[in-house]
């Protein structure tokens, strides 16, 4: 495989929010625990889980919208954030760098600006114009390229649709030129006719401009195709990670294996003849997980190991990354 | 907009007309006459009675009132200061001009310092300074306005001798602290809470999230995006309150002695002066309709969503 350069890098990334528990103690919802993963420029990394896993919180910890608890983030070679080394560098310069489109867009949309204010205020923040008459052709430009009407500059976000809405969302995100975008359930709140316009849309922005994604969807029939490669949280940790074709046809991680059973195939006489891997039990809560590996209370195969030592991720075929004690001792 | 305004225009007439109706017949229903002393003779009132037309069956009285209104007559005094119109002692004689002004810097308090108070506390929110201002704004609306007034006047005035004792005279800038200090604490307070209240409402939207990042500054945060969306349940309230401030000031206006339109409201109730009471109701009802008419529109100024009139885009 050639050397590509890794755009951003994640290292051990923790995020926790403390929650009130009765008089004098703190508890945490560690909704982001340990989690370590790269992106290569110009790739699509898709994340997927259930709801609740942390997957929200790790992109917006990922863009520093949240404040990590500890860990390291190198976006383009240069550290942003490094608790250990006490780095957390002013985000402005980044925030040119680094978008994010919200799972609802019309709740991200403040509704007393216009479409045009919206998209502007990006642009006046950093500057990045000349003269008003630029500022409108470049909002023009933008809504042009979204695939929206320059007139809409003048109107309020709600007269538009929830696609629409999106859209705008979009032309947002990309009103700083940004090189990396964590689309976050970008198409959730949308009806399905929508969705692949917006899916599709995101595609050719990226062939056109080069963009980085992170694409965060519980849909991992909808990651698969729009990702080059997959990640998959569960509890706040990411259990696997590898190219989409390898990691939805050879999944390695017993969880992985599960989700992957609960995807519906449109073959009844496959759908017939397939085993469904069934998870007992709920998923546990993130403000007391369980020691150990996370996923050891529903796995079928856990051991001793797994209920007290937290799995490292670590690579098991090329690009193919795991985190199971059980694989270390040779598979399932 | 213009055709919303006239329909709200409209509107309006035909409930100061119900107003003064029902203001007409519930001071008749209070027992006594303006004519009534002790050394009258019951020839005497009558005599006076049929001088003003109160002789008639009340229907005609009610109808000589609203035909009169209409032509922008308010009648003469009966009693206060007899003879003279009633428009003048309104007007002219520097009372409403009073309360109006003391109405509106109380407002102007309630808004500059409540509001900024409001974002303070919900930017803080869970610190120390959170706490004291929580508890400073449900002191404040709890405790009632002649109380204050009667603390302020018993402490800073009698006691430390800070300020003048003879505020009601309104003279110089001191006089004026303690009745709009007494006139304006419980609405700061209340301002502060609500705007405290929509405000971490504002903060915790999807949108804040997305100014933070486009790479706005907090401070920005809070005044462009949170302050904007938040201050539609404030303006709501203020709308009433503008009227009420001043409509409601003769506590206030009674105990520092001012000599404004609210303390003598209180005194033409008492000696049953008709035309003054009906005049005063009136200007004072047409002030509060005004007051929620501009709050209406202010509405559409503020939240682009809101759309004033039934008719489908």
């Amino acid at each position: 495989m050639e050397e590509r350069k890794k755009l951003l890098e994640i290292e051990n990334l923790k995020k926790y929010f403390p929650v009130k528990a009765g008089f004098g103690k703190k508890q945490y919802v560690q909704a982001v625990e340990s989690v370590n993963y790269f992106i290569y420029e110009g790739e699509t990394l898709g994340l997927v889980g259930e709801s609740g896993c942390g997957k929200t919180t790790l992109g917006r910890t990922t863009i520093r919208l949240y404040e990590p608890t500890s860990g390291r983030i190198v976006f383009d070679g240069e550290p942003i954030y490094d608790s250990e080394k006490k780095i957390a560098v002013p985000m402005l310069p980044y925030r040119r760098k680094m978008q994010i489109i919200f799972q609802d867009p019309s709740a991200s949309l403040d509704p007393r600006m216009t479409v045009g204010e919206i998209v502007g205020e990006a642009l006046d923040i950093h500057g990045l114009f000349q003269g008003k008459a630029e500022r409108r052709e470049r909002i023009n430009q933008l809504l042009d390229e979204v695939g929206l009407n320059t007139e809409h500059s003048n109107r309020f976000p709600h007269e538009f649709s929830g696609g629409q809405q999106q859209r705008i969302g979009i032309a947002r995100a990309l009103a700083v030129e940004p090189q990396f975008i964590v689309c976050d359930e970008p198409i959730s709140a949308l009806d399905v006719s929508i969705q692949s316009q917006v899916i599709n849309m995101l595609e050719d922005l990226q062939a056109e401009k080069g963009l980085t994604y992170l694409f965060i969807a519980h849909d991992i029939s909808v990651v698969r195709h729009i990702s080059n490669r997959i990640g998959v949280m569960y509890l706040g940790s990411m259990v696997e990670l590898g190219e989409s074709y390898e990691l939805c046809n050879h999944p390695i991680h017993p969880y992985t294996k599960t989700l992957l059973s609960a995807v519906p195939i449109p073959d009844p006489v496959k759908t017939r003849s397939r085993q469904r891997q069934l998870l007992e039990g709920e998923i546990p809560s993130p403000i007391n997980p369980p020691s150990g590996c996370r996923f050891h209370t529903r796995c079928p195969y856990a051991t001793e190991r797994c209920k007290q030592e937290f799995p490292k991720l670590k690579e098991y075929g090329p690009g193919h990354y795991a985190a199971c004690h059980l694989l270390e001792q040779g598979g399932i | 907009m213009v055709t919303y305004t006239l329909k709200r225009l409209g509107a309006a007439l035909l409930t100061l007309l119900i107003i003064m109706a029902i203001t007409f017949f519930l001071m008749n229903a209070i027992p006594g006459s303006p004519f009534l002393t002790e050394k009258s003779t019951p020839q005497q009132i009558a005599l006076a009675n049929a001088k003003y037309g109160l002789d008639k069956p009340l229907i005609i009285q009610l109808k000589n009132y609203v035909v009169n209104y209409l032509k922008g007559d308010l009648g003469t005094s009966l009693k206060m200061q007899e003879g003279t119109p009633v428009r003048d002692i309104i007007f002219h004689q520097g009372k409403f001009v009073l309360s109006i002004k003391l109405g509106l810097i109380s407002l102007a308090v309630a808004v500059i310092i409540g509001i900024p108070l409001g974002c303070i506390a919900a930017y803080n929110r869970g610190t120390w300074l959170d706490g004291f201002l929580r508890v400073m704004t449900t002191v404040g609306v709890a405790i009632p306005g002649f109380v204050l007034a009667t603390l302020l006047l018993a402490s800073l005035a009698v006691k430390l001798h800070v300020l003048p004792t003879n505020s009601g005279q309104l003279t110089d800038f001191k006089s004026y602290i303690m009745p709009i200090l007494s006139m304006s604490f419980y609405y700061v307070c209340y301002v502060a809470k609500l705007t405290r209240t929509s405000m971490l409402d504002a903060i915790n939207q999807d949108y804040i999230r997305t100014a933070r990042a486009k790479g706005v500054k907090t401070k920005m945060i809070v005044l462009k995006h949170a302050l904007r969306n938040s201050l539609i349940p404030v303006i709501t309230y203020l709308g009433p309150v503008t009227a009420g401030i001043i409509t409601g000031s003769f506590v206030v206006e009674s105990t520092f002695q001012i000599p404004g339109l609210g303390k003598y409201y209180v005194q033409c109730v008492m000696s049953r002066d008709y035309p003054v009471i009906m005049a005063t109701t009136v200007v004072l009802s047409a002030l509060v309709i005004f007051m929620n008419l501009v709050v209406d529109i202010a509405y559409k100024i503020v939240d682009p969503r809101i759309t004033l009139t039934n008719k489908e885009d």
